[in-house]
């Protein structure tokens, strides 16, 4: 970006440049389309299924191409820029239809918003449909919460929850406060805070295997500022951080878990107490 | 991936420096205590989010505007500090930087230095040169002070000895200067000034920093809080001020916005204690000031990124240090750990351009990518678009011809045939399909180790049914 400020006449630049605009929602869609993501696919499935459920309660058909794989963000992170592209074209082949694409994941929701462009800065002709992609995905708190416009009654008895934000949903996605707003709408859950709750989990992919001491250190203090919050169980929006999270918790003998967001929300609003 | 190494044949690696580290309770309490309170620091000095906001977009785009002329900027710069009677010195390497020094010491027939804080001397390994031919340097930046005395480097841009607690300050200064042992800190700091104060009166040189070289007007401009950076520049008949060829702005006025987002991202200040502006040589009529001024413009690496349409960015840093207050990471191991002379999310992608990818392989990955860094940048380098980066030329076979000093540093045939088979596997729906289908099928048989996932967590158990399966009953459709 340089080189366009090359010509640019000496002192320039002496105002801020305008800002990017906050993201504006369309009318409620009759069609999406869920991307589940390879996390949730294999270990909290139940999670994508409430998603679906919290999705068709607002009269939204929900389509799951079964072609859906992973998004390629473990290979982009990992530097393997052709291996993640790859992976990264499949996808966007098979969501190249127009519809909404909801995802239960900020990080994977960053990739088709974010990074999908970087994945294909080298093919003009492939950003753009990079670029419609990224314009109709939607993180699922954010999609329930500003398209759906949600509107719930709380079903559930009252309860005490602390609430983990990923960092691609607080940083990459913008949507950091939407799960808080969720939250605010049930009448008997308790939002509590805890220590350092903007602090990343550990995880950050490979990053948890490639550097394990201080992946290890940090997940040991989220868990115990999250066990220290007073709240009965934790619940985010992030397969990667639940996996995170709950595999330590595990390891540590602790009796207090995570759970997704989806599947929390889908039990204080439809009265079920999923398993 | 990566496998479980023993820690005994770390010992020279981040990962084995880390864990050195995250085993000293004491480090680590220091750290989060400081770290802590300098978020905070910086999060009241900017209560404004959309000045702030905006104040950074300006930032990056002064910073950006310099760069984009920087081999113009560099000779006005020059012209102008030669007019101003500063003598202007170019070194490419740090040896060549240390020579010119060097020789600028002995052409006074010096043997002692008082510095004031600059991260390019300690990147030039100053005193260590220097002290091989005899000649003292002496830190006088209180933190640098500290370190020096203790035979340490920098932990920190801006806190030089940040992983030292006063108690730890109050035994060394008993220790190495013999006096009573206080944890006044007030005490402590006068002890420290009543030592450096002589030196200054009778160092033959003196060396600083700079924070910004502005072209237009040949100024050098050098922040600092104690009052030694001014004594260090104007006490001694010679002045020698270092710095890497990015400081220089176009502007006076750009220095404006840059220095408010450099003194509110490093410690929440308005604006330092002192701001020195320096633009010669004392005059005939002056009764003060250095009789010689010297700018040694060091490049060390930063052409090579600044050849890089992506990685220049990297040169819009101020060094306010920001982001390493804000690392999850660098809070838990500190700075030494990254054992290079610029440490934290900075360090980890301006080193590589300095000592190549081959010194520092594991900076690239020793980040989990949250973000925090380049959230708070004052001048908005995406960081963590820079590591990413860095890891894609730190894998790079030699045939990929990597375009980072020394890339291809993690080059890996094993890892690359795995990432191969990762593709195989998410590009083929019947394959992934079957492998979903297995997994779950056979989840009792999931590994109950795997490698270093399994010293922090249990090893993660497949579900009962996959995704795929439970929405495919659920939606009852095949596609879409």
């Amino acid at each position: 970006m340089s080189e366009l400020f090359y010509d640019a006449a000496p002192n320039a630049t002496r105002v801020a440049p305008e800002r990017a605009k906050p993201r504006t929602y369309p009318a409620r869609p009759e069609e999406v389309t869920l991307f589940g993501t390879c996390v949730v696919d294999l270990f909290f499935p139940e999670a994508g299924l409430d998603a679906i459920r919290l999705l068709e309660r607002e009269g939204i058909r929900v389509h799951f191409p079964q072609e859906q794989a992973c998004c390629g963000q473990p290979a982009w992170t990992s530097g393997y820029v052709n291996e993640a592209r790859e992976v990264a074209r499949a996808q966007l082949n098979l969501l190249d239809n127009g519809l909404p694409v909801v995802v239960p994941s900020g990080s994977c929701a960053g990739m088709f918003r974010q990074h999908y462009r970087e994945v294909f800065a080298d093919e003009p002709d492939t950003l753009k449909r990079v670029d419609d992609l990224a314009e109709r995905t939607y993180e699922l708190t954010e999609f329930l919460l500003h398209v759906c416009k949600v509107d719930w009654q709380d079903l559930g008895q009252p309860t005490r929850i602390a609430l983990h934000t990923s960092c691609s949903a607080r940083r990459e996605m913008n949507t950091h406060l939407h799960a808080r707003e969720l939250l605010g709408k049930l009448a008997n859950v308790t939002r509590l805070d805890h220590d350092h709750e903007s602090e990343c989990c550990g995880f950050g992919g490979t990053f948890s295997v490639r550097m394990p001491e201080v992946s290890g250190a940090m997940v040991l203090d989220k868990t115990r500022s999250l066990r220290e919050s007073g709240a009965v169980e934790m619940v985010t929006a992030d397969g990667g951080c639940l996996l995170n999270i709950n595999g330590s918790l595990e390891k540590q003998h602790q009796a207090f878990r995570g759970r997704h967001l989806a599947s929390f929300l889908w039990e204080r609003v439809s009265g079920e107490a999923m398993s | 991936m990566s496998q479980r190494i023993p820690v005994t044949e770390l010992t020279d690696s981040f990962r084995g420096r880390a864990v050195g580290a995250l085993a000293d309770n004491q480090l680590r309490t220091n750290f989060r205590v400081a770290m802590d309170s300098l978020m905070k620091k910086r999060a009241d000095a900017f209560p404004d989010e959309e000045e702030r906001e905006g104040l950074r977009e300006l930032g990056n785009h002064i910073k950006a505007r310099a760069l984009s002329r920087l081999p113009d900027l560099l000779e006005q710069l020059e012209a102008k500090l030669t007019a101003n009677g500063v003598h202007v010195h170019w070194a490419e390497t740090t040896e060549d930087a240390n020579r010119i020094v060097h020789s600028i010491i002995e052409a006074q027939k010096g043997t002692q230095v008082v510095k004031g804080k600059s991260m390019v001397s300690e990147e030039m390994e100053m005193n260590d040169f220097l002290a091989e031919r005899n000649i003292e340097c002496l830190e006088s930046d209180m933190g640098e002070y500290i370190v020096q005395l203790d035979g340490e480097k920098p932990s920190h841009i801006i806190m030089p000895a940040i992983h030292k607690n006063r108690f730890q300050v109050a035994k060394l200064f008993h220790d190495k200067l013999g006096v009573d042992e206080t944890e006044d800190v007030n005490e402590l700091i006068q002890i420290g000034r009543r030592t450096l104060r002589q030196k200054f009166l009778e160092a033959d040189v003196g060396v600083s920093g700079v924070n910004f070289a502005i072209a237009e007007t040949g100024t050098l401009l050098l922040v600092e809080n104690e009052g030694n950076g001014r004594m260090s520049t104007t006490a001694p008949p010679v002045h020698i001020a270092v710095t890497g060829i990015e400081k220089v702005v176009e502007n006076l006025r750009d220095v404006v916005p840059l220095l408010s987002l450099l003194t509110r991202s490093a410690l929440g200040q308005p604006i330092t204690t002192y701001v020195n502006m320096i633009s010669g040589p004392r005059k005939a009529d002056e009764l003060d000031g250095p009789e010689e001024v010297h700018l040694v413009l060091l490049d060390n690496g930063r052409s090579g990124a600044f050849a890089d349409a992506q990685l220049r960015q990297t040169l819009n840093c101020i060094r306010c240090g920001a982001c390493m207050n804000h690392c999850p990471v660098y809070t838990r191991v500190g700075g030494h750990t990254y054992g290079e002379v610029y440490p934290g999310p900075i360090g980890k992608i301006i080193t590589p351009h300095m000592v190549g990818l081959h010194k520092v392989p594991d900076h690239p990955s020793a980040s989990s990518l949250c973000g925090a860094c380049g959230e708070v940048c004052p001048v908005k380098i995406p960081i963590p678009e820079m590591l990413q980066r860095l890891r894609q030329e730190n894998v790079k076979s030699p045939a990929e011809h990597p375009k980072v000093k020394d890339g291809g540093a993690k080059y890996s045939r094993k890892e690359r045939a795995l990432w191969r088979f990762w593709v195989t596997l998410n590009t083929s729906p019947g394959f992934y399909r079957l492998f979903l289908w297995a997994a779950t099928r056979f989840r009792k048989l999931a590994p109950k180790n795997v490698g270093p996932w399994t010293e922090n967590h249990t090893a993660p158990v497949p579900a009962r049914r996959s995704l795929h399966d439970l929405a495919k009953a659920h939606l009852n459709q095949g596609d879409r």
